[in-house]
């Protein structure tokens, strides 16, 4: 094995691509919680319809959402392998009474948690995706088709819920994902913990007022554009 | 006295002996080294720098614990710290006074050329764990720190925290796995040594008892180390580790070698009283805390009435009501004379009835003076002028805290107490043995190719140890002692090739251990191995403990015979040979202790005179300190055991001083 | 006090193992818990049944050989605290308690409660020293070391290597354990010499033992009786990282 094959197969390199991967996705959460919220200015629609379209057919977002996806699976697969290791190095004999001093709910379970929000990702590209590039047609706007699903109620109860689910995935992922770096040392343990709680609650939170909102019709952006001349 | 032992101690000037013996010995040349195997018993201070030393020199050695991990030897536990000659603090240290501070503490009855042998390799100890990466403490300029230990008025004396002895066994075991993962050394835990193999006169392997699976082991070498530390256990309570015993050594005299001064053990003044019957061991306050601590006990016997029956608290005690007895008795070095003394004047207080606990068996340790003055000097440095009482206690218990602060949380798990705000209460309890195998200056027993260092040899310490000295003496022989000395030996073994466990002297060995076992394991008696224990370290506490006389003396070895027969009848060990079977282990080393206490109950009675550890009752001064005899007794005795059916026959070696006059101990 | 024991039995008469209930009347609260256990196995050898078999040796809470799991956790309930530092005072009349050995796939039982930790022992044997032969070393001042960072590699330094913080884990991983031990040598420059090679041999054997990888529980350090920091697991991968991208070592 060459030394860089040996460091990746390596504990710490398998965690490495966890944070990696994790955090990368975090960075595009953010990026794509500021495009929806395009969503919710009292325009119909227009601003985000313009940021769609631009998306589309740019050549560098293709590469970052390929990026994206090779992310997703490789941080799903590497979750699901770690974990079962884990778990194998705990040996055959389980503990008949375990305390769990010390640790959160959200660390114990970032497998199923991640589980879900996998799913959850499927459920989303479907709806939405999926319509967008092989389903819509002419004359239906993404605004107009994003409107009607969140007419619905069990859409929305479900894309809240899972933001639920997504939120304690944060609270222990990224301060979990410094830690990993080497980098939650000393006083920046308290930096890291507090902006991953900041992180873990505000980025869900505004995620699931995008859906409840429009079900309600309520639209109190300003206007704002991400891309200038969108 | 027929027989004169020769410590083989080489010509020259006192302090030249050393330089000029280690520059004209034998030596071993690496090719040969290669072919030349050495097995080290034992993974304690002693045990593992030895074995990473020759490891490191480039022998093959094979080295034995029967703890699971060699990091676990009872060394670890020395919380004082570690003596070194460095005068880092310019306050008149030398090699010679650290020299002359051990021979005065040992009461003028060790070797004068160990001894200063070992105040000048001292220095290259510290040298040597600083670059293993031993954490000792530091002051703010980023240089070692030091603190003062009984018996001496230099701060000579280096620490890690309260875990001195942990961070050198770190560094000695870490030293040690380096050479194991080179391979030239060969690590065998749990693995308990139980015979010694002589072939043709020389030790060449050892029977060891697999300690999973129960399996009796051989293994053969060119040369023996046993490094397997103190036998405080033979008083049952001690602040030794509860698996701490004398076999190996135990086995080494039964095959021939020679115990030493067995009598000279050491009771440590400041231990965690007993509490009840069920209690195991005992646990040390380290000496360090009588720099600071003031120990008393009430001057009216009605107080100390008071205090035991619970009706007054320590604090309830006026000033004037308190007898600092030791600052009273020994004004020069007040709370810091040696240990045997503090010790005695401890008993002798309790005895007269001045004791604390309800045992009557304490006296108490007061951290006030301390605090108050840590906490004046600390707010002073933080310029406040006029601090209030409670300001200044504050800042002296941080003070406190930071010297002391691990110590005085183990006494508050183990009692409840605070020390912080009451005194501690202390009582003396056995500490260490400065008795054991007998060697000569190369630390090399009457046979040949046997060498026994650290606790469990006799050499440096006479009949009382200074504190932080034990350690210094493991380390010097495992790391500066032993590596050159056993070349005198191996150098006439180059020619010998690899010894063949599968001879005679092997066979015999083993069948011999083997048999021991069945026996135990077929007696199905109705006592527990512990039962014995405990009751045999009664006898030896009571009798051949902190005074002992020859009444006393004589009716504890019959005793304790009564007792050994007992136990071989009516012992019951669970279970069976083949398995994990620690009541097993348990029998065959409380055995040892059977036959150790026997000869060292034999040496007390012999020894006419008290000195250091060894008091006699009958031989003390009108103020009742020891009463030395140096004209009849400035010797070592060293015991040839010949069975349980026959006398111990004395061998001696006199003990000659050129570089410091005999003169009688005064610490007052 | 009266205690219901429930205690882990395996190996001989037990053969793959199951739990023992055992009655306990004569416990008092000065006792500590080993001596509990010590009176319940008097108990036992009095009734000719096999005593339970833990380790245990200074029973000061320094040499790290004492390991049980106390109702869920290593080392039972005290914080900072071994086995054997533990009293009875800390339970109650009529409490019932249960007793495991440290589980884990690379600390197997050997008997009841003791288990073998010789891969700890590997793991410092991969790389946890300073290659300094006896006799080579310059004075002991002449590497000035600023106060708190020697106190830094002291707190690392004070482990024990009992393995609790494996037994702990939900992914038994020895990291608390290695990450002391590199810690304490990278804050010495004795130690930085060698610090790149040191943590990449001491992670691949601890990865070569079995351990689990370590998912930043906390739970190591909430049970590590020396109370060692994860800070350490920070450090230890910062220099996993700089070891790998450092150039002389590709
Ligand atoms: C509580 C306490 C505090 C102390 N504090 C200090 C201090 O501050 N300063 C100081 O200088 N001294 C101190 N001492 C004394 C000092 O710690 C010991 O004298 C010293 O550590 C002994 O080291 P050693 O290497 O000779 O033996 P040990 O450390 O006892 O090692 C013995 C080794 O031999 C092995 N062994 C034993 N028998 C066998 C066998 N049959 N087969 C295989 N292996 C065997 C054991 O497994 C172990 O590895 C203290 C002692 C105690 C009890
Ligand atoms: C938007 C989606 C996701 C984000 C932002 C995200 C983020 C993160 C982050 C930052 C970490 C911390 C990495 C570390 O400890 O170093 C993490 C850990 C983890 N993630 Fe995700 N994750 C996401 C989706 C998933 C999915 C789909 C799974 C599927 C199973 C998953 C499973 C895990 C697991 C198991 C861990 C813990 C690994 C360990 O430390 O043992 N995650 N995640
Ligand atoms: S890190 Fe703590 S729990 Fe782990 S081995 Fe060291 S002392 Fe024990
Ligand atoms: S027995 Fe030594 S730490 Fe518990």
């Amino acid at each position: 094995m060459n030394k860089f094959s040996q460091f990746l197969h390596s504990s710490l390199g398998n965690k490495l691509l966890m944070s990696f991967t994790g955090l990368f996705l975090i960075l595009f959460l953010v990026v794509h919680l500021i495009g929806n919220l395009q969503l919710l200015i009292p325009d119909q629609g227009e601003a985000f319809n313009a940021y769609v379209r631009i998306m589309e057919k740019n050549i560098l977002i293709k590469v970052v959402a390929y990026a994206l996806y090779i992310a997703i699976l490789l941080h799903t697969y590497k979750g699901i392998d770690i974990t079962l290791r884990n778990r194998k190095a705990r040996g055959g004999q389980r503990y008949a009474v375990k305390a769990v001093s010390g640790t959160t709910w959200a660390s114990r379970n970032m497998a199923l948690l991640g589980s879900l929000i996998f799913i959850f990702i499927g459920v989303h590209m479907s709806n939405f995706w999926y319509k967008f590039k092989f389903g819509h047609h002419e004359g239906t706007e993404f605004y107009t088709m994003v409107d009607t699903s969140f007419s619905e109620l069990w859409i929305v109860v479900f894309y809240a819920l899972a933001q639920i689910v997504l939120a304690y995935h944060l609270l222990h992922g990224f301060q979990s994902a410094f830690q990993t770096l080497g980098l939650r040392d000393g006083n920046y343990t308290r930096l890291f913990k507090g902006i991953g709680a900041g992180i873990a609650v505000g980025l869900p939170l505004l995620f699931a007022i995008i859906p409840i909102l429009m079900y309600f019709d309520i639209h109190p952006m300003p206007d704002f554009r991400v891309f200038p001349g969108q | 006295m027929a027989n004169i032992l020769n410590g083989k101690v080489p010509p020259g000037s006192i302090s030249d002996k050393w330089v000029q013996y280690k520059s004209t010995m034998n030596l071993v040349a690496p090719n040969n080294k290669r072919n030349i195997e050495v097995i080290v018993v034992g993974t304690g201070l002693a045990g593992a720098s030895a074995a990473a030393s020759l490891g490191e020199l480039g022998y093959k050695v094979k080295c034995f614990t029967f703890h699971d991990s060699p990091r676990r030897a009872h060394s670890i536990a020395a919380q004082g710290g570690i003596n070194a000659a460095k005068n880092y603090r310019n306050d008149g240290d030398s090699v010679h006074r650290l020299f002359y501070d051990t021979i005065k503490g040992g009461d003028y009855r060790s070797r004068e050329a160990n001894v200063h042998r070992l105040a000048e390799v001292s220095v290259n100890i510290i040298d040597q764990a600083v670059a293993q990466g031993v954490p000792f403490a530091r002051e703010y300029g980023g240089l070692l720190d030091n603190r003062s230990f009984g018996g001496v008025q230099v701060s000579r004396t280096f620490y890690a925290r309260g875990q001195t002895g942990q961070q050198l066994l770190i560094g000695a075991y870490q030293a040690l796995s380096r050479q194991i993962s080179l391979g030239s050394v060969e690590m065998y835990n749990r693995h308990e040594m139980l015979d010694l193999v002589i072939v043709d006169g020389k030790a060449r392997g050892i029977i060891a008892r697999n300690l999973i699976n129960g399996k009796l082991e051989r293994f053969a070498a060119h040369a023996v180390v046993v490094a397997t530390g103190g036998y405080g256990n033979v008083f049952y309570l001690s602040t030794n580790a509860m698996n701490s015993n004398v076999t190996a050594a135990w086995k080494t005299v039964k095959r021939g070698a020679l115990m030493a001064n067995p009598s000279f053990t050491q009771i440590h003044p400041t231990c965690i009283p007993v509490s009840g019957d069920y209690q195991s061991k005992l646990t040390l306050m380290s000496e360090s805390l009588r720099n600071d601590g003031r120990v008393w006990v009430p001057k009216k016997l009605e107080d100390a009435k008071a205090i035991r029956e619970g009706r007054k608290k320590a604090n309830d005690i006026a000033e004037e009501d308190r007898d600092y007895f030791l600052e009273r008795r020994y004004p020069a070095f007040g709370n810091l004379v040696p240990r045997d003394v503090a010790s005695r004047a401890a008993k002798t207080e309790c005895d007269k009835g001045h004791g604390v606990s309800p045992t009557g068996l304490a006296v108490f340790m007061d951290f006030a003076s301390a605090i108050h003055r840590y906490g004046k000097s600390k707010a002073h440095n933080q310029g406040m002028h006029n601090p209030d009482e409670a300001t200044i206690v504050k800042l002296g218990e941080e003070v406190i805290a930071e010297k002391y602060g691990n110590l005085f949380d183990i006494y508050n798990k183990i009692t409840g107490d605070n020390p912080y705000k009451t005194p501690m209460k202390i009582y003396p309890a056995v500490h260490y043995t400065m008795g054991g195998v007998w060697v000569d200056y190369n630390l090399e027993t009457n046979i040949p190719g046997l060498f026994v260092i650290g606790e469990a040899n006799f050499s440096d310490h006479g009949a009382n140890r200074l504190g932080a000295s034990a350690l210094m003496q493991g380390l010097a022989d495992g790391y500066f002692v032993l590596p050159y000395t056993i070349g005198q030996f191996l150098a006439n073994d180059i020619r010998t090739p690899k010894i063949d466990p599968n001879q005679p002297a092997f066979d015999a060995a083993e069948e011999n251990v083997r048999k021991q076992i069945e026996h135990f394991l077929s007696v199905k008696g109705s006592q527990s191995v512990e039962s014995f224990h405990r009751r045999l370290g009664r006898i030896i506490w009571d009798y051949c403990g902190m005074s002992r006389s020859e009444e006393g003396l004589k009716k504890a070895r019959k005793m304790l015979r009564e007792l050994r027969e007992e136990f071989y009848r009516d012992v019951y060990v669970p279970g069976s040979n083949n398995e994990y079977n620690p009541e097993l282990e348990k029998a065959i080393r409380v055995a040892d202790f059977f036959e150790l206490g026997e000869v060292m109950i034999v040496d007390a009675l012999h020894r006419n005179e008290s000195c250091g550890g060894h008091f006699r009752e009958e031989y003390q001064t009108e103020e009742g300190e020891a009463l030395r005899n140096d004209a009849d007794y400035a010797f070592v005795a060293a015991w040839e055991y010949k069975g349980w059916d026959q006398d111990p026959v004395l061998h001696v070696e006199p003990l000659h001083f050129e570089a410091v006059e005999l003169k009688t101990r005064s610490y007052k | 006090m009266k205690l219901t024991l429930k205690i882990w039995r395996q190996g001989g008469e037990f053969g793959k193992g199951k739990f023992e209930t055992y009655q306990m009347n004569n416990a008092n609260e000065h006792m500590s818990f080993l001596e509990m256990l010590d009176v319940l196995n008097d108990q036992l050898i009095s009734e000719k049944k096999t005593p339970v078999a833990f380790e245990h040796d200074c029973r000061e809470g320094i040499c790290g050989t004492c390991s049980m799991v106390i109702n869920g956790q290593p080392h039972g309930p005290l914080k900072g605290t071994t086995t054997c530092q533990l009293h009875m005072r800390h339970f109650k009349d009529g409490d019932t308690i249960v007793i495991e050995p440290f589980r884990a796939q690379a600390f197997p039982v050997i008997r009841d409660l003791v288990v073998d930790r010789s891969a700890f022992d590997r793991i410092i044997q991969a790389g946890g020293y300073i290659s300094v032969s006896t006799g080579q070393a310059q004075d002991a001042n002449a590497i000035p070391i600023e106060k708190d960072v020697a106190a830094r590699a002291f707190d690392a330094a004070a482990c024990i290597g009992c393995g609790a913080c494996v037994a702990a884990c939900p992914n038994a991983s020895a990291m608390l354990f290695t990450s002391a031990k590199v810690t304490h040598l990278a804050m010495l420059p004795q130690g930085q010499v060698e610090s790149h090679k040191r943590v990449k041999a001491m992670v691949a054997q601890m990865d070569e033992e079995g351990f689990g990888m370590c998912s930043n529980y906390g739970a190591c350090e909430a049970e590590c009786p020396k109370e060692i920091s994860v800070s350490n697991i920070a450090l230890l991968n910062r220099e996993y990282l700089n070891a790998n991208l450092s150039r002389t070592d590709f």
